[in-house]
């Protein structure tokens, strides 16, 4: 079983923290889809930090920044084939992006907006996942769906350091090894959830270890090269396909912002810390000097990037923000295939006189 | 026509439904091998194959997890937890995931999920294995809950549940599993579900009950009977969405009613029932409803679950004071 933990020099790594080929590596993959990343990279960056500016404004209710996280983000929504499942946190709203979701559903889902969890017609993603760690045996439920009905399709679930202290992570992973069923496990390891950091939240050496017990092949990536990511979700994804079974793959990250808009993380996080994630490894600083290197960029290029993310994230924000709320009475609507008989009675009860809902400003 | 007991009847439902639908599978702790602790599944792994009649891991939020995504994904999955105090540990997938799949997404998603489990006292099981949770789930919008208390019914409401686009929570009687025998057809047909059941017609007083207590209500009528208490007994057979035009019509023409239930008394199922029948008949009403309850305490060692549960003897009771009233 490869269990990638003594690995030498640490988690797999294609390009150095400058942005270097890491020595016995190269980089096979297309220019086109090098750009890929670094564009998406950049739109969720950009998108990330309008979203953090409109909840600043009082226009989102609270908001789950992903800046720090964009190659492990980007990485793994690449990776994946149009008729694989994704499911994820909130804080993985941009591989959702990349697999089908609009845009504007992440901003709908932080101003409260229900049309954030409809997924459009053949996007398969679950909705986002709140509860932490219960996305995972439903990915295995999922993937398990593919290995019975003999689709040549993989299922990606992904979750935060967090998470793995759950007991549904552990009920879904032993499920998956039994039934090797073809699942990958993406764990962004950003160091903190919320306040606990990684050493305080398990005694495990890597959250990879775990893998181990429940016999899964597992391993370490360095979150913030999002080419190591793409080929090792990608690899791990054609193996599940394969009829390989499932991988657990720990993506070395670092949240860079706050837990969310509401938390303030210098009341725990060492400032050194974060000062040295920032500086020396920034996922995008890291893609950038690799293009850079081998002719792919260049500064005008760059301009003309950051206009055009300019534009595609002011397109989905004024979608998001235009996106009237659906008329009161929809709260009943889609919670059974038919309304029963009590459902009906309390939609005609409420729409019978509508003034008595409290008027309040409509974020 | 063939006579089986509940159990079986419930192993049939499942057995149709296998046979016809390629989607289906059944899950949970010893259904396969052992053929379920009660042997609700015996032999159906042997007969559908090791992919459709599944041995767990022993882990209740696991089994239903899976079967969430299974049903998400197409799949129509049959979960067993093998004791309804068991499912506390699955509670997180059935009332927090579950129940809400469809709503949260705006109908995009579906989770046709039936769980089985059986339920309340009457085989002294250790602590926790027989609570009486009904309430839980009824309480949970986007949940269905089913309580069958007889052979024709529990195959017939199964197959509708396995049927219903949503998720349905099924819960079995375990003191009716083997307690008799009655006609249950071969093959397909199905129990309309959220519509109840009058079981003795009367004209004095309306007893609502289901599952187990059912039968406790019609041993308690015969009792009234002799005594000239003439009362009609409803078996509700669906809890969530409960059929309160049936009660309500019953208590039109009775002005009398008693809700009988085996969990705890305090917001249970009977307190809804009463207001409903507040609600709806309030003029009718010669007396206050009363309810048969379950006290409100955890169910108690298997030595004095009989303390605790409603007898015939507590319903009749009951029934007496709303006559005299």
């Amino acid at each position: 079983m490869a269990i990638q933990l003594e690995r030498k020099g640490g988690p797999i790594r294609v390009l150095t923290e400058t942005g270097a080929v890491e020595e016995g590596e190269r980089v096979d993959e297309s220019p086109a889809l090098l750009l890929d990343m670094y564009r998406w990279m950049t739109f969720g960056r950009a998108y990330d930090g309008r979203l953090i500016s409109l909840q600043r404004q009082g226009r989102l209710s609270t908001y789950a920044p992903i800046l720090g996280q964009e190659g492990a983000a980007v990485g793994a929504g690449l990776a994946l084939e149009a008729q694989d499942w994704l499911l994820g946190s909130y804080r993985e709203g941009v591989p959702m992006i990349i697999h089908g979701m609009a845009a504007e559903q992440l901003l709908l889902y932080f101003r409260g907006h229900p049309m954030a969890s409809v997924m459009p017609k053949g996007v398969h993603c679950f909705p986002i996942q709140i509860g932490i760690a219960d996305q995972i045996p439903q990915g295995v439920g999922v993937a398990w769906g593919m290995k019975l009905r003999k689709a040549e399709t993989a299922t990606l679930v992904m979750f935060g350091d967090g998470a793995t202290s759950e007991g549904a992570f552990h009920e879904g992973m032993n499920f998956a090894g039994v039934f090797q069923v073809p699942a990958v496990f993406l764990c962004q390891n950003n160091g903190w959830a919320i306040s606990t950091p990684r050493a305080h939240q398990t005694n495990s050496e890597t959250i990879a270890a775990k893998g181990q017990a429940y016999g899964i092949p597992a391993l370490q990536v360095d979150g913030n090269d999002v080419i190591a990511v793409y080929r090792e979700v990608k690899a791990a994804l054609e193996k599940a396909r394969g009829g390989g079974g499932p991988t657990l793959i720990e993506a070395l990250t670092y949240r860079l912002g706050a837990h969310t808009t509401s938390d303030d993380p210098t009341r725990y996080r060492p400032p050194d810390e974060l000062k040295e994630w920032r500086e020396k490894r920034d996922p995008l600083a890291r893609m950038r000097a690799y293009l850079e290197s081998v002719r792919l960029w260049d500064d005008r290029k760059q301009e003309e990037l950051e206009r055009e993310t300019q534009s595609r994230v002011a397109d989905a924000v004024s979608a998001g923000l235009e996106t009237p709320m659906p008329a009161s009475n929809s709260i009943f609507d889609h919670l059974f295939a038919e309304d029963t008989p009590i459902l009906a009675a309390q939609r005609r009860e409420q729409a019978a006189d509508p003034s008595l809902v409290e008027d309040r400003v409509n974020g | 026509m063939a006579e089986k007991t509940l159990l079986e009847a419930i192993h049939d439902g499942m057995a149709t439904a296998l046979a016809e639908d390629d989607r289906i599978l059944v899950l949970g702790e010893d259904v396969g091998r052992n053929g379920g602790v009660f042997r609700a599944t015996d032999g159906l792994m042997d007969r559908f194959g090791s992919d459709r009649v599944v041995d767990t891991p022993l882990a209740e939020d696991g089994i239903v997890g899976t079967a969430v995504g299974l049903a998400v994904y197409g799949m129509r999955p049959i979960a067993e937890i093998q004791f309804l105090g068991f499912s506390y540990q699955a509670f997180t997938q059935l009332l927090m995931q579950a129940a809400r799949i469809r709503w949260r997404s705006g109908g995009s998603l579906t989770c046709p999920l039936v769980v089985r489990a059986p339920f309340g006292i009457g085989v002294r099981a250790p602590e926790l294995h027989s609570d009486a949770l009904e309430a839980h789930f009824v309480h949970t919008p986007g949940l269905k809950v089913v309580a069958p208390a007889n052979p024709y019914d529990a195959k017939g409401l199964l197959l509708a549940a396995i049927d219903d686009p949503d998720p349905v929570i099924f819960l079995e009687p375990l003191r009716g599993y083997r307690a008799g025998r009655a006609e249950v057809p071969e093959g397909r047909y199905t129990v309309p579900l959220g519509s109840a059941a009058i079981v003795r017609s009367g004209t004095d007083v309306t007893i609502i009950a289901w599952s187990a207590m059912v039968a406790v209500a019609l041993s308690a009528a015969s009792t009234l009977e002799k005594e000239g208490i003439d009362a009609e007994v409803i078996d509700l057979r669906t809890l969530s969405p409960f059929d309160g035009e049936a009660i309500a019509q019953s208590v039109r023409k009775t002005g009398r009613a008693v809700v009988v239930h085996e969990a705890p008394r305090t917001v249970g199922l009977g307190a809804e029932i009463v207001a409903t029948i507040n609600d709806t008949v309030f003029t009718s009403l010669e007396a206050p409803v009363a309810r048969v309850t379950g006290y409100d305490v955890p169910i108690p060692s298997p030595g004095l679950e009989e303390v605790y549960v409603p007898s015939p003897a507590r319903v009749a009771a009951a029934v007496r004071a709303t006559m005299v009233f």
